[in-house]
């Protein structure tokens, strides 16, 4: 096979070579001979469902929907365009990016799915177990390969990671869904904690990586910070560790009721310790030599990636401070939008996909392509999908930010309100999932609107605010600062409110303040609460910190004080 | 129901034990229940095990050596312990007989089952034997190692399928 040069390998992710085209188109004709078996009935849609499930296939109150993978959320702009013509030709014209880094298509043809994932292929993309109950797409860091703070570019193992999972022959049937995050940075930005295992990498004096392990975290109905089983796995023991954790929740874990499966089930109920010990037992008893990763497989892999070829250049910190200094606007972007590069002359650049009173996470087929050019343009034809349902360009220089950003306003998407209020997680709701309560997307739309005022936002500062339409809670609303969880209150829609939830380092979860309230109440309520935090806060407080100090009480007495 | 094994239909010419009746001679199937029963039982036939997926797989250690069939199970596709139990006979117990997988399963597992260990799968009634010969040739590489310690591929931890 002939070398590929390393300019012209894909920045960031991954690139397949003629074995993996291969696996990957013997997969969508697995999938095609699924679908006509389907169809002509040797296959009941009992039995069929899972298989769909584990082409991200899922059926939705009024069409289908495909869920895409975006492997740690990284694609090259090529694959955005793919992502793009996908959504004008099979479905209205826009996509929706998910919490979890992937895309999803709402308004699929069963009969399209086979020839979605022919294209879909041949940009080196798939939708293979995006759903189902079995390892789901490995997250990772939106600011990996980037970050000043990062000790590692963790998506070379969130790679081997995915090639590990996919179609692994003993854990396609777990209990429940399972989901992985890794971080290469002390500063935990993938919620580690609130997945089924969370990874955070680190050096380790011999120069290979060390990984912190920590299980057992989830939102769902029964929301669960992650304990850390052990902070010292060495990288070459990295797969077999994950084989032993995954082969005790494969056996152990529930069967019975399906609200019980997932492992952080099994770790309360066994407790950290006896969990443990389990795991342990599992890993000293398995051969270990079979699932050793040596460190030339990693090197393989990274081999794969292609790197971005920065210029020298000066730190640009002080000309970028001057083009503040005379457009306030654009200042008030930078100040929340970018987010500081090892590289100097560098920064990374969030481009909000949120609007004033627009839908969370949903972008056009035009704004994809747009993004896609701009990331030719300015960031190595690089892009990122973060678990905020925004996208990132990682690696864009200070000195051309100010033009990109014209742009970006040009297009509608230059808000400035990365990490403030209305940078709103909210899963689809009612206006799509049959198991929702209430609509998601109106609330969000309408407290988008009300906050919209970018002084007012920056002056609240940083908040986390997410909306789920139920206790599924696809929306995080436990792990936003403040949550809104959709309920069903005698027939009719109804929110009830959750404070203090995070997802950091400092990770909590969100408790509900009272019962529930109509939209436009709770809209109301919301806006009483950020009030009460204005007037209670220590300077230099945020509002996580103000509502830990003050406990709950008084936001409660301001979100039912009535008028 | 007919058994599959490296591309062949094959008679099955084990009998299953019946609960309440005494074992039968020839080759014999027992529960975990009945495993002494089976291991005293005179005369000629050889004893399997079936494995409910609750069922220990450490409970067969000591029994292991003078059994020539191990048959895990499926009471729904959906539930996976099978899998892990068979991986466990052969990577713990270094278990190198007949490994047999029935119940409720399907050719889209096929690939699986024989990665885990699986030697004989007992083709579901009604399931065309068809689509189990064609799920034995659909994919020609793996991503991770199994109980098979197939042929690594090359760069990272691909292995090859069909040798
Ligand atoms: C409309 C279709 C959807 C349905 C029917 C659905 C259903 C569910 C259900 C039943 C759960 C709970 C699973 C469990 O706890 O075991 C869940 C969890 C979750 N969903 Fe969805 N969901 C949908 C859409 C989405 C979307 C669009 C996103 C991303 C924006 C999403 C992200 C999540 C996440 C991150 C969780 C996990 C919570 C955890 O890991 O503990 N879902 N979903
Ligand atoms: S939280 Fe509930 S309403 Fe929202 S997408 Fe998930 S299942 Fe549907």
């Amino acid at each position: 096979m002939p070398k590929l040069l390393q300019s012209t390998l894909p920045v960031g992710r991954y690139a397949y070579d003629e074995v993996d085209r291969a696996f990957l188109a013997q997969r969508v004709e697995q999938f095609r001979d699924q679908v006509a078996r389907r169809l002509s009935g040797a296959l009941s849609e009992d039995e069929f469902k899972p298989l769909r499930l584990m082409n991200g296939l899922y059926l939705q109150l009024h069409a289908y929907m495909l869920r895409v993978a975006i492997p740690y959320g990284t694609v090259s702009a090529v694959q955005m365009r793919t992502l793009a013509h996908i959504a004008r030709r099979y479905d209205r014209g826009y996509g929706h990016f998910t919490t979890r880094q992937n895309i999803q298509f709402n308004w699929i043809k069963l009969e399209d799915t086979p020839e979605i994932l022919d294209v879909l292929a041949d940009a080196q993309m798939h939708a293979i177990q995006t759903s189902g109950n079995c390892i789901r797409n490995v997250t990772s860091d939106q600011f990996a390969g980037a970050a000043q703070d990062e000790v590692l570019d963790p998506r070379v193992h969130a790679e081997i990671l995915r090639q590990w999972s996919t179609l692994h022959p003993e854990f396609t049937f777990l209990p429940r869904k399972f989901k992985i995050a890794i971080s290469g940075s002390a500063q935990d930005r993938v919620a580690a904690r609130f997945h089924d295992v969370g990874l955070i990498a680190r050096q380790s004096e011999q120069g290979r990586p060390v990984f912190e392990v920590i299980v057992g975290g989830g939102l769902g109905r029964t929301p669960i910070v992650g304990v850390s089983l052990r902070d010292d796995l060495p990288e070459e023991d990295l797969i077999a560790y994950l084989e032993a954790v995954l082969r005790v929740y494969n056996e152990y874990g529930r069967r019975d009721n399906m609200y019980k499966a997932r492992i952080k089930i099994l770790v309360q109920a066994l407790g950290r310790e006896a969990f443990l010990e389990k795991v342990n037992a599992e890993f000293a008893a398995m051969d270990r030599s079979r699932y050793r990763l040596p460190a030339e497989v990693v090197e393989a892999i990274r081999a794969r990636f292609g790197a971005p070829a920065f210029e020298t250049l000066p730190d640009g910190a002080e000309s970028l401070a001057a083009q503040c200094r005379a457009d306030r606007e654009f200042a008030a972007w930078v100040s929340t939008n970018t987010h500081p590069h090892k590289q100097s002359g560098y920064c990374s650049l969030t481009v909000s996909c949120k609007p004033a009173g627009g839908i969370p996470g949903d972008a056009t087929a035009d704004q994809m392509d747009l993004l896609a050019d701009l990331a030719d343009q300015y960031s190595f034809g690089e892009l990122r999908i973060t678990h905020m349902q925004n996208v990132v360009l990682g690696h864009v220089r200070q000195d051309q930010l100010y033009a990109l950003w014209q742009v970006l306003q040009a297009n509608g998407l230059g808000t400035a309100n990365v990490g403030l209020l209305t940078d709103i997680i909210a899963c689809p709701g009612l206006d799509y999932c049959s198991l929702a309560n209430a609509r998601s997307i109106p609330i969000a739309q309408k407290l988008s609107a009300r906050f919209a005022d970018n002084t007012l936002q920056q002056e609240i500062g940083q908040l986390r605010l997410n909306i789920s339409g139920c206790i599924n809670a696809c929306g995080h609303h436990h792990a936003g600062n403040i949550g809104i969880l959709g309920v069903d209150k005698r027939g009719e829609e109804a929110f009830q409110i959750t404070l203090g939830g995070s997802t950091g380092d400092d990770a909590s979860v969100g408790q509900i303040i009272g019962s529930a309230m109509s939209e436009d109440e709770t809209v109301d309520a919301i806006a009483r609460i950020i009030d009460t935090y204005l007037v209670r806060r220590n300077p230099g407080e945020r509002f996580i910190e103000t509502c830990r100090r003050l406990g709950a009480a008084p936001f409660k007495d301001a979100a039912y004080a009535t008028v | 129901m007919p058994l599959f094994e490296n591309g062949q239909i094959m008679e099955n010419g084990w009998q299953t034990a019946q609960e309440g009746v005494a074992l039968p001679e020839g080759d014999v199937l027992v529960p975990l229940s009945r495993l002494a029963e089976g291991l005293g039982r005179n005369g000629a036939g050889r004893l399997g095990v079936v494995l409910e997926p609750a069922d220990r797989v450490e409970s067969l250690r000591e029994a292991l050596p003078r059994l020539d069939l191990v048959c895990v199970t499926f009471g729904s596709f959906r539930d996976g312990r099978a899998f892990s139990q068979a991986r466990a006979l052969r990577e713990h117990l270094h278990y190198t007989g007949a490994l047999r997988a029935a119940g409720h399963i399907l050719p889209d597992q096929y690939e699986f089952l024989l990665r885990c260990g699986v030697s004989q799968v007992e083709i579901p009634q009604g399931s065309d034997p068809a689509f189990w010969q064609a799920a034995h040739t659909r994919f020609t590489v793996a991503y991770q190692p199994s109980v098979l310690d197939e042929k690594p591929e090359g760069t990272g931890l691909r292995r090859w399928l069909l040798s």
